[in-house]
């Protein structure tokens, strides 16, 4: 303990409101994560359901072109990084820990600074509704559209300050994450011995930390054109449109593998576990996950086919992009065999992981079809391209983010999930999924282009238009009844440490942990641990010996209100608060880097 | 604190607060990647002077390139005296390394107002707005570590900065060493291959 004169008091609540401001525990981060992120998933959901009704009738007026464009845009920010990208820092934060046989992140603080500045960058972005002035260039935000010449409003400045915002959280975590599997891992944890989840975490934060720095600096080029005047994306001073497009996909296309490696991991945990089987191939499967994450920086050109970059350069974006595919597919073989002859049990966490095979397949197919130059002048900007990224996006991602949430559920919350009602939520969320994207490919095909707010009857979609947006209503039904459930399991069903006949270090613990999480640091001797039949030595029910535990710091919050102080004053143009927002965030860093704190 | 690092051993033998420094750096190497890359896709695009070979003073930017590269040397003075426990001369480096840190700034902020003055600001063309944004997020960083590096003199006169406390240094100096080896690039990009 330091005794230094520039002490400050570690606030120790551990219940109350108090002590989820304060606090620094892993466990406690990621329910917050997940609440927060959970809430935004319905926010973006709305916003997807009155897209969907507002295309449910040809020339429908319930929104206005505006007001679509600005749903459109905040569907797919929020989506992907207020509701994909946190819903796994969620489990990052909860699982990977336990997985690892640590007590807690490497950085406790720096882990509840992440969360802060997530909530209120979230909250900023969201904000912008009150102004009636939500983001409205869509989730990439091309330039010159965004210019001020064409985006007078603050909608543009929301977007771009909101990004950063969230970008400082998402490097800070990545950090974080990265540096707690590396070097907190128990003994006997090798690296090849990681659980497949905490591997694809690990992968998932070296593409955070490498790719955010290159949106920020496009966002921050677009930030000085709108501020001060400069002509970074503008032509008739000299400037490239196109240097907008190739920095933001040069960050946006490994993004797809942010939001989709988290869950694959995820399935990789949930496949074994429910077909008693280990994971068949499992270095395979690790090394195909780095393949992806190196392959994944060499294609961000497929986005821009139709930007006309020549030839050659489309023939070798092309290429990367069908190559990417072999890894992908390599996974997809590993889960199909690691079911065959294994003694499957259909519960809610397994249909979901199954699904999540099913329909990612079908998004993967349509994503190998864009790879190639010709095909994919047809489908850009058609809602070909819309089916494409929900068959990933919703049919990968969400759904194994909910095999995820449904495994871990017991281990979180101490009770089980209802499956028979996660069972109605399942099948409603595939049916509804694919009545609402699957005619999409048809309608992009039929040349229905995207990000348009209304349609004529003379393009004869009218049909599959209106049974899209009812798929999309069952989606968001089944959405209801996962939070039904929630309120309906409550304490009905104890998990028990293990509910599922699980394999990794987390099932050897109770449900919920305890604040320390293990009572004694494990010695790992095997990549299965409660599977393999060299035993581990039993972890003891009463801690042996006093556990330390961090203590809460209040610096963290500080920090990040300072942060989002000073983009509201950069977003209002008033100097001076964007000068206090800074002094805030230089207060809390020498606060806390000088408060009495052990981790 | 440092203590505490003596409890939990990691798994790499390393302390995790150098691990995520070098990956913090690494981070950076993109965002600066990034800025040197906008640098050269636009050279030369400007539609209206002035032009670089108008403007910038190689001798003068020779002299704060040679300060910067200095100053990196007083930081491995200074982190060997902290960690061999010399408070004099542990101080002296310190506050070396950070007043050859403050005169790089000074010299920034002499040429960026000698630009202005010649017509050359922010938003005149694509060269001002991508010179001055690379230097300019350069020249933050520069003022972060002077900043550091004076809280750490601080400590010092504090008598809390013994050999026990070498790691913070050595943060520090690898920020420090970054930041000088961005310079490098920064000064041979911009000033030498025009």
């Amino acid at each position: 303990m330091a005794t230094a004169a520039l002490a400050i008091e570690a606030p120790q609540a551990r219940s109350g409101i108090r002590s989820w401001i304060t606090t620094t525990d892993h466990k406690r981060i990621g329910i917050l994560y997940g609440v927060t992120a959970f809430f935004f998933f319905l926010v973006g959901g709305l916003e997807a359901l009155l897209i969907r009704a507002q295309l449910g009738s040809p020339h429908n007026t319930l929104v206005s072109a505006e007001t679509y464009n600005q749903l459109f845009t905040m569907h797919g920010t929020t989506m992907v990084f207020l509701a994909i990208m946190p819903l796994s820092a969620a489990f990052f934060n909860y699982i990977i820990p336990l997985q690892i046989g640590a007590r807690d992140v490497a950085f406790p603080r720096l882990n509840a600074f992440s969360y802060w500045v997530f909530l209120l960058g979230g909250l900023f972005m969201n904000a912008s509704f009150l102004f009636g002035a939500a983001p409205d260039g869509g989730w990439f935000g091309y330039a010159n559209l965004t210019s001020l010449q064409y985006s007078p409003g603050l909608n543009i400045d929301f977007w771009v300050l909101g990004l950063q915002i969230l970008g400082v959280a998402s490097i800070a975590a990545g950090i974080n994450f990265l540096i707690t599997i590396v070097n907190l891992r128990a003994p006997g944890m090798t690296m090849m011995r990681l659980p497949v989840f905490t591997w694809m975490a690990l992968i998932t934060q070296f593409i955070i930390v490498t790719a955010f720095p290159v949106i920020t600096v496009a966002l921050v080029l677009l930030m000085f054109d709108r501020t001060f005047g400069t002509t970074f994306y503008s032509v008739a001073a000299g400037g490239d449109v196109l240097l907008w497009q190739h920095l933001f996909w040069l960050f946006g296309h490994p993004e797809v593998y942010i939001l989709i490696l988290p869950t694959m991991g995820m399935v990789s945990e949930v496949i074994p576990t429910f077909s008693r089987k280990p994971l068949f191939g499992y270095a395979v499967v690790v090394y195909s996950g780095l393949l992806i994450a190196l392959l994944g920086w060499g294609v961000w050109a497929h986005h821009m086919f139709a930007v006309g970059m020549g030839s050659v350069a489309d023939s070798v974006f092309s290429a990367t992009t069908m190559l990417i595919a072999i890894p992908t597919g390599v996974k997809i073989f590993n889960w199909i065999a690691t079911m065959w002859g294994g003694r499957i049990r259909l519960e809610t966490p397994m249909l979901f992981a199954i699904g999540f095979i099913a329909m990612f397949i079908i998004g993967g197919l349509s994503g190998v079809m864009h790879s190639s130059a010709p095909a994919d002048l047809q489908q850009t900007d058609t809602y070909f391209v819309v089916a494409h990224i929900h068959y990933v996006l919703y049919g990968g991602a969400i759904q194994g983010i909910f095999a995820g949430i449904y495994y871990w559920w017991p281990k979180i919350t101490g009770w089980k999930l209802n499956d028979g009602i996660g069972k109605l939520h399942f099948w409603l969320s595939l049916l509804g999924m694919n009545l609402a994207f699957f005619p999409m490919h048809a309608i992009g095909l039929l040349g229905m282009p995207r990000r348009i707010y209304t349609y004529d009857t003379a393009l004869g979609l009218d049909t599959m238009n209106l049974v899209s947006t009812i798929g999309a209503f069952i989606v968001g039904a089944s959405a209801l009844v996962f939070l039904f459930n929630t309120w309906w399991s409550r304490r009905k069903e104890p998990a028990g440490a293990d509910p599922w006949g699980g394999a990794t270090l987390e099932w050897t613990i109770p449900s919920p942990p305890p604040p320390y999480n293990f009572t004694a640091i494990p010695e790992v001797v095997s990549r299965l641990p409660r599977w393999s039949r060299t035993e581990m030595k039993a972890i003891p029910d009463v801690p042996p010996e006093p556990i330390h535990l961090p203590p809460g710091s209040y610096w963290p919050l500080v920090a990040a209100a300072g942060i989002v102080v000073l983009a509201t004053g950069a977003l209002l143009k008033a100097l001076i608060l964007a000068i206090g927002g800074g002094a805030i965030v230089v207060v809390a860093i020498f606060a806390w880097a000088f408060e009495p704190f052990e981790a | 604190m440092s203590d505490a690092v003596a409890h939990h051993p990691t798994s790499t033998g390393l302390d995790s607060r150098k691990l995520a420094f070098w990956t913090f750096i690494g981070s950076e190497c993109l965002l600066f990647g990034s800025l040197i890359s906008t640098y050269l896709v636009y050279k030369g695009r400007s539609v209206t002077g002035p032009t670089p070979a108008e403007i910038l003073n190689i001798p003068l930017t020779s002299v704060s390139t040679f300060d910067l590269l200095m100053s990196s040397l007083a930081m491995v003075l200074a982190l060997a005296a902290v960690a061999r426990g010399d408070r004099l001369w542990a101080r002296v480096w310190l506050a070396t390394t950070a007043a050859l840190g403050a005169i790089f700034l000074g010299f920034q902020a002499y040429e960026f107002t000698h630009f202005v003055q010649e017509g050359l600001k922010l938003q005149t063309n694509l060269f001002g707005s991508t010179f001055f944004t690379l230097t300019g997020f350069h020249g933050g960083h520069v003022l972060v570590g002077v900043l550091w590096l004076l809280t750490l003199l601080f400590r010092s006169f504090q008598g809390k900065l013994g050999p026990d406390k070498a790691l913070l240094v050595e943060l520090a100096g690898l920020y420090w060493h970054f930041v000088d080896v961005v310079w490098i690039v920064i000064f041979t990009v911009v000033y030498l291959i025009q």
